[in-house]
């Protein structure tokens, strides 16, 4: 895939990567929806869905090694994400966060996982969409709990503020749920993702092309590419930091939407 | 020399997002360190303070290509 990408970069000098790497072409002739990254999300779909209907399947009072991990990655999302933000109501929150997580760290993992190597969120749309799903469920929550012109004039006048600061504060709060939260969930995850996929095709395309230099350029080859696997761990830990940011983020908006005042 | 002057713009972006980080996580292993037991209360509190703050410097990364 990368070679079709990069035909540019062969005879002259060292071409840097830059948004062109990515850009795909699609698999199945002109067809713009057979793209990698669709077929990725696919994948993961699939992948998940296997993985927690085989470790649920022989559900048994003592776990096998298979229930047990799957267990855990629940048992995460459930005590440390939903029940410790969202409070007494976060049962029926539950199905929502842990599909988020798990659909996000395993979209994460496409990026360093060898032969796929291409983390899905790095295209933004993927990542609108997730942002969307968000606001749309705590917006949904909170004028189902509080009725919309309560949750609005909450969300406005926010209670106990002097009334000159509403001038500074009613704007700014509107932005911030309507335009800002939205905007840094997607962007924040689409930019790490980006990043990380354009940091590791430096050193790796970078050493790649030092290999084929003059001879002390091949010595310090080498070096590129030890730099590329370590960034290849950093990338892991950012991968799921980033899916458990998302998810945490979610989890705090809901329990802001559920509060009785913001 | 090519390039473009936006990516020295967002490395001088990322100054304030690299210093806000920085305190963010000293104060949580200072939480830390004086009381190891409000490990699980600290621990999304520094985490969501980190996300908000490298926001913006992915912000500054975004706009450095798209401008």
């Amino acid at each position: 895939m990368l070679a079709l990408v990069r035909q540019g970069a062969e005879g002259e000098g060292f071409v840097p990567p830059s948004t062109k790497d990515f850009e795909l072409p699609p698999i199945f002739g002109d067809n713009p929806y057979t793209t990698k990254p669709i077929f990725l999300v696919l994948l993961s779909v699939v992948l998940i869905s296997v993985f927690f209907i085989a470790a649920s399947r022989k559900a048994a009072v003592v776990p096998s090694k298979l229930q047990f991990a799957g267990e855990s990655v629940y048992a995460f999302v459930r005590n440390d994400l939903a029940k410790d933000v969202i409070g007494h109501e976060f049962l029926r929150f539950v199905p929502y966060l842990f599909t988020l997580f798990t659909f996000i760290l395993v979209n994460n993992w496409f990026g360093i996982i060898p032969l796929l190597q291409f983390p899905t969120m790095s295209h933004v749309g993927f990542a609108y969409v997730l942002a969307a799903f968000t606001f749309f469920v705590f917006h949904y929550i909170g004028i189902k709990k509080h009725g919309v012109f309560k949750y609005l004039k909450d969300i406005m006048f926010m209670p106990g503020v002097p009334k000159p600061a509403y001038i500074l504060i009613t704007p700014l709060e509107i932005l911030t749920f309507f335009l800002v939260r939205p905007l840094t969930l997607s962007l924040r995850l689409f930019a790490n993702m980006f990043a990380g996929h354009l940091l590791l095709l430096v050193f790796i395309l970078g050493g790649e092309h030092l290999a084929q230099g003059a001879l002390a350029l091949k010595l310090v080859s080498p070096f590129a590419f030890g730099i590329g696997i370590v960034l290849t761990f950093f990338e892991f830990m950012v991968q799921c930091l980033q899916a458990y940011i998302f998810t945490l983020l979610t989890a705090l908006y809901i329990a802001g939407a559920l509060a009785d005042e913001h | 020399m090519e390039g473009t002057l936006n990516l020295v713009g967002f490395g001088l972006a990322a100054i304030g997002p690299g210093i806000a980080t920085g305190l963010i996580f000293a104060a949580y292993i200072n939480g830390v360190a004086r009381q190891p037991e409000a490990r699980s209360v600290l621990q999304p509190i520094a985490f969501l303070g980190f996300a908000l703050a490298e926001a913006l410097a992915l912000f500054g990364l975004v706009l450095a290509f798209v401008l």
